[in-house]
């Protein structure tokens, strides 16, 4: 059976990360699996755990009242799904669903967390990764705020 | 890649305008509703009273489309450069012009003058990897190129289709996206940008599918149609990972009315979109497309 920091080193989050803190973080790791449609977590729980998508995908969701379940953006293979963990009150502003079977490594927040302010470096490096993610989804609810494909005149 | 947009070669061969400026009357064959507001007309050539000749044109140019009464628009060829029986336009409507074309039916006339415009570099391409990327409406003047790439597979490397749309519901020629999907030779990656609960594909913005599919960034043709903001987005997304400026091709649109550059309306900068584009090399216009009110 393969160690948690063996399916971390496959994971592009960890790429360039030095062997001393895959092995700090992955002490707050563990390996999860989720069913096709199966929540892993739902909005305004704790967010207890973010999480590196190993395979799979993950669509996240907003319900609207009268309307049902709005997927806003997919996660896949190599993604990131989860910032609320980093900042106060840590609470999912969202749904995460799986949307076919998905393989994950999950991790616990408040571990991570206190180990980050233990070990500034560690927790830089950690942030380095978690801030290209976070910057790229702003930029997409950007263009899907524009509403781009919407109509034009003629 | 030294060539830029191609001129059109057989700009003179249809349909049978006595000049450019003077449309054809042709009658509409066949309406294909393809989104709630999206229609694809076809237009045969032959049987008409005019007699029209043969349709020629290079993936990429257009068409002036006179709907009686109402004005006239440029819309985009959307069908086979190879049918050369038919001209097929994909047409939103959208404003009145548009919603008139739109509405028409078989038998009803339409005015045509064309086809005009720089082309997609389909024959350039050829020993490349080609990316082809729409966003919404932008799969219609992209699908002749889409036509020549698979008619002519063996010619290029990989050859990649990234589609965005608003959602599922907005996606056109559904029926050959799953062909195209099933083509062992061809990456096909769909996203939208929200969905509900009956979607498995990609949510999310068209450039965030650029890492999943395979090419080599420094040999490699981009063919780029969609908004505006769309098109500027994924061509840096592509220069970020190597793809040169100068093999990236974006779709222009603007205020045409001659299509012949004579009018003016159409000036973007040094260039007419009509005659010098619509299509543009990325790094001769990109410049241009960062100065705001032109």
């Amino acid at each position: 059976m393969k160690k948690i920091e063996d399916l971390l080193r496959h994971h592009p989050f960890v790429e360039g990360l030095g062997e001393e803190i895959v092995s700090l973080i992955a002490g707050c790791a563990k390996n999860v699996v989720y069913q096709e449609n199966e929540y892993m977590f739902r909005e305004g729980e704790s967010s207890d755990f973010f999480y590196l998508i190993r395979q799979g995908t993950v669509a996240l969701e907003m319900f609207i009242p009268g309307k049902g379940p709005h997927t806003f953006l997919t996660a896949k293979n190599g993604e990131i799904v989860g910032s609320a963990w980093l900042i106060p009150p840590y609470r999912w502003t969202y749904d995460a669903r799986a949307v076919e079977l998905t393989r994950a490594i999950a991790f616990e927040c408040k571990c991570l967390r206190d180990k980050c302010e233990a070990d500034n470096h560690a927790g830089y490096e950690l942030m380095k990764r978690f801030i290209p993610p976070l910057l790229e989804r702003l930029q997409m609810a950007q263009l899907q705020t524009a509403d781009m494909y919407g109509e034009g005149k003629a | 890649m030294s060539k830029t947009t191609a001129k059109p070669e057989h700009a003179t061969d249809a349909p049978s305008s006595a000049t450019p400026m003077t449309p054809t009357f042709l009658r509409v064959g066949r309406s294909i509703r393809e989104t709630a507001n999206v229609v694809t007309i076809e237009i045969p050539v032959r049987g008409q009273e005019n007699q029209a000749q043969p349709v020629a044109f290079e993936p990429g140019q257009f068409n002036m489309l006179y709907a009686f009464g109402v004005g006239e628009v440029p819309i985009s060829m959307s069908g086979d450069p190879a049918a050369k029986d038919r001209i097929v336009h994909t047409i939103r409507g959208v404003g009145a012009v548009s919603e008139a074309l739109a509405a028409l039916q078989p038998n009803d006339t339409v005015g045509v003058r064309g086809p005009f415009g720089s082309s997609w570099p389909a024959n350039e391409a050829a020993g490349s990897d080609v990316l082809v990327i729409a966003g919404g409406l932008g799969l219609a003047p992209l699908r002749p190129a889409l036509y020549h790439l698979i008619k002519h597979r063996e010619r290029y490397g990989r050859v990649a289709l990234l589609y965005g749309t608003r959602h599922p519901d907005d996606l056109l020629f559904r029926e050959e996206l799953d062909a195209w999907r099933r083509a062992p030779d061809l990456q096909v990656r769909v996203t939208v940008d929200h969905a509900s609960l009956d979607w498995i594909g990609d949510v999310g913005v068209v450039t965030k599918l650029l890492p999943k599919i395979r090419f080599d960034p420094i040999d490699t043709v981009a063919m780029i149609c969609g908004p505006e903001v769309m098109m500027r987005m994924t061509a840096l997304a592509l220069e970020d990972v190597g793809v040169s400026a100068e093999r990236i091709f974006v779709s222009l649109e603007r205020n045409m009315k001659c299509a012949v550059g004579l009018c003016g309306h159409c000036q973007f900068g040094p260039h007419f979109v009509c005659k010098d584009g619509a299509i543009f090399r990325f790094d001769r216009i990109r410049d241009i497309l960062n100065v705001r009110e032109i």
